[in-house]
């Protein structure tokens, strides 16, 4: 695809000058692509942005802090960059940013749905996107599905595909779509009474294997090798392993990223055993939003909310009380 | 063997687990959305919770063994009546729990176990570090393994001594038969097990139809490299920093990988108290973060995550096999590669480390791409 061949281009043109440039590349199996660091020109080759890529390279940069690095982002990836400099847990002089027109992600729990039984990463043995459709083989069968009954949710409301900050882009740069979020995911947990939804995530929670994969794939969650799940003093989470301490760590994670998510989803979709835990972060953004009028990620001279003072604050009538 | 070899009908599948219940706790692999978990088979309700035998578990077996956190003792303070201001100790040892039995566990799974035992049996200490939570637990537990009827892309056991239909470490050997399964006694306590009015002997057709389906299974297996000198080269590479930088470059250090495998045995203890009562509990622990190894004084002998991903291929393929008896401490399942949120792939990185491969250069021509060839 032209898109993808120019974006080699630049990348290329952009090698010289940084230490790595972060993408996309193949995985370890047909469904899924893999972050990729392209060093060497002969690296180039391989880069994959489509829609198996996945992954947010985001997520890497504070690690390159300091060094020049570049950066090819999706839309979603590029609102995480914006956030990362915001709050300066990187720094806008070390980053080369890359954008490109992203027509979506696929999400491999719908893949995985329309396969029946046998749609897990693992048991493709052959899978190829072409514009619209993904096409794989299963079993000896060859099946076809249009890439718009398995794009990720995020997608749908994504109002920037194109990158909202850049220093080259790939292809024709777009205005923001107009879509509008209206929280349809959370409307069912909403519809339910209090017990019930508490019951809905002892349930989900009691699967958790606190392996953290939810925080360590955050962009966000820049404390990671510093975590308060891990501190002994003061000592918050429990190493015991039970619905109580699982459930207070999504509880934490969700109220460090509000008005710093950006709905990136890779939380959720790091999560080997598939707990919803996008749910709580977009609720809390959802309040963020209402409240201050923030959105995360849009601009890099702005400041989550909950991270500034205000003696009095527009939308929270304290003397009312 | 075969004499002794019965059938059981998917239909009495759940009244066998049923009647297996009065003497264990059950646990069978059982679909929970997209995930696939050993839970306990609930004989109350045993149609509700059949086991998933098609899928692979999600997570390993070993939890059932060794528990993702488990109290070691519980103690509770009291004044000392003789002494005030001073405490005593009160302390507990936790019962020793019933007999288990694992359900369909697949091949892989009980051969991790098998990785588990020389390390909590007490070798290299001439028996003396034996740890009795683990082998009590281990000694008292039925492992009915069920031969995998289908491989997946990740699979790999056949790299690593392996097979589909493996027997080792197991007590029964269940294989998919038509309209049921084989069962194979391997143990006498497997054989013990297999006496029930709800079996019936194996007739040849199922012996043979069993037996054609594990072939079919193994030639779905890709062709094994040669790995055998994996050991020396992961130790001639471990000054290699350049090495481990690449092959760790998209490792996001979370716990999936240690966690989900059948063989990672390390663990952590920690006191947790609630005013006057405490429990030391031990939990898993995952050499890919980095409170693995960070000192009290500071200092982190793995500073970085290519140290730690260093630590866990040279363990799995190097060290472990040096001291156990050249076995390898992976059992090929595929679980840290099918889960791993950021593609790592442990087989890459041992045909890197032995020159078969060149990471990050792709063994096959790029894929995946829009509009692109295969
Ligand atoms: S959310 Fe937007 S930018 Fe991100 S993958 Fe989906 S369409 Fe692309
Ligand atoms: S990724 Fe999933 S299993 Fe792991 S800690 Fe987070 S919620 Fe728990
Ligand atoms: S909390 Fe989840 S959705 Fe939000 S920024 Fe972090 S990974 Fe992305
Ligand atoms: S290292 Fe990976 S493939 Fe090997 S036994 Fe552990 S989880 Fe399975």
């Amino acid at each position: 695809m032209a898109t993808q061949e120019e974006l080699k281009k630049i990348i290329l043109d952009v090698l010289p000058d940084v230490d790595c440039v972060i993408g996309w590349g193949p995985g370890p199996e047909p469904l899924c692509a893999s972050p990729y660091f392209m060093r060497n020109p002969e690296d180039v080759d391989y880069l994959l942005a489509g829609p198996a890529s996945v992954h947010n390279p985001a997520l890497f940069l504070p690690e390159y802090k300091g060094r020049k690095t570049g950066v090819v982002v999706k839309g979603c990836d590029s609102r995480s960059v914006v956030q990362l400099i915001s709050e300066n847990l990187i720094r806008r002089e070390d980053v080369v940013i890359i954008g490109f027109p992203c027509a979506g992600v696929v999400d491999a729990s719908k893949i995985a749905a329309k396969l029946g039984p046998y749609g897990e990463p693992g048991e493709t043995e052959r899978a190829i996107f072409d514009k619209d459709a993904l096409n794989l083989s299963l079993g000896g069968k060859e099946l076809s599905i249009p890439l718009s009954e398995i794009l990720a949710d995020k997608c749908s409301r994504c109002k920037h595909p194109g990158a909202v900050i850049s220093d080259y882009f790939a292809g024709e740069a777009a205005d923001a779509l107009q879509v509008k979020d209206d929280f349809t995911d959370l409307a069912g947990l909403e519809s339910l009474p209090l017990e019930e939804r508490f019951r809905f995530w002892e349930k989900e929670m009691s699967r958790c294997i606190r392996c953290y994969a939810c925080r360590n794939a955050c962009p966000l969650c820049v404390c990671r090798d510093h975590c308060v799940a891990s501190s002994r003093e003061p000592h918050w989470l429990a190493q015991a392993n039970g619905v109580r301490d699982n459930l207070m760590f999504q509880v934490i994670h969700a109220t460090h990223l509000a008005g710093r998510c950006t709905g990136c989803g890779e939380c959720q979709r790091a999560c080997p055993v598939h707990i919803p835990v996008l749910l709580l972060k977009r609720s809390l953004g959802r309040a963020v939003e209402q409240l201050f009028g923030h959105h995360a990620g849009l601009d890099p001279e702005s400041r989550p909310p909950l991270l500034t003072f205000q003696m009095e604050e527009t939308n929270i009538k304290e003397r009312e009380w | 063997m075969e004499a002794s070899s019965k059938f059981i009908a998917r239909t009495a599948l759940a009244g066998w687990l049923g009647e297996l219940s009065a003497r264990f706790r059950v646990w069978a692999p059982r679909r929970e959305g997209r995930a696939v978990l050993y839970r306990p088979f609930d004989p109350q309700a045993p149609e509700d919770n059949l086991p998933e035998l098609d899928k692979k578990p999600t997570e390993s077996a070993k939890h059932i063994i060794f528990p993702r956190s488990e109290p070691l003792i519980n103690f509770r303070r009291k004044r000392d009546p003789e002494h005030p201001g001073q405490f005593l100790l009160d302390l507990r040892v936790p019962e020793a729990p019933g007999p288990s039995l694992i359900f369909g566990l697949p091949p892989c799974d009980a051969r991790g176990f098998m990785v588990f035992d020389p390390v909590y049996n007490g070798s290299g200490t001439d028996g003396q570090a034996r740890d009795i939570y683990y082998l009590r637990r281990r000694a008292a537990a039925l492992l009915i393994v069920r031969s995998c009827s289908r491989t997946l892309s990740t699979c790999f056991c056949n790299w690593v001594g392996g097979a589909p239909d493996s027997a080792e470490g197991a007590d029964i050997l269940a294989s998919e038969a038509e309209d049921g399964f084989l069962l194979e006694p391997v143990s006498s306590e497997g054989a013990a097990a297999l006496d029930s009015g709800l079996l019936v002997p194996a007739d040849e057709n199922r012996l043979k139809a069993a037996q054609a389906a594990r072939d079919e299974a193994k030639k779905t297996l890709k062709p094994a490299p040669d790995i055998s000198g994996a050991g020396k080269a992961l130790l001639e590479r471990f000054e290699d920093a350049a090495f481990w930088k690449g092959e760790a470059a998209h490792c996001l250090s979370c716990g999936i990988c240690t966690f989900l495998c059948p063989t990672c045995y390390c663990f952590n203890v920690t006191d947790e108290t609630a005013g006057a009562n405490g429990v030391r509990l031990r939990s898993w622990d995952a050499c890919m973060t980095p409170l693995f190894t960070l000192e009290a004084s500071g200092h982190n002998p793995r500073q970085d995550k290519a140290a730690r991903l260093k630590n866990r291929i040279g363990h799995k393929f190097s060290y472990y096999p040096e001291l156990h008896e050249a076995r390898f401490a992976c059992v090929g399942c595929g679980r840290c590669i099918k889960s791993c949120p950021s593609g790592v792939d442990i087989r890459r990185i041992v045909t890197d480390s032995v020159g078969l491969t060149q990471s990050p250069k792709p063994k096959a021509a790029p894929r995946n791409i829009p509009g692109g060839k295969e």
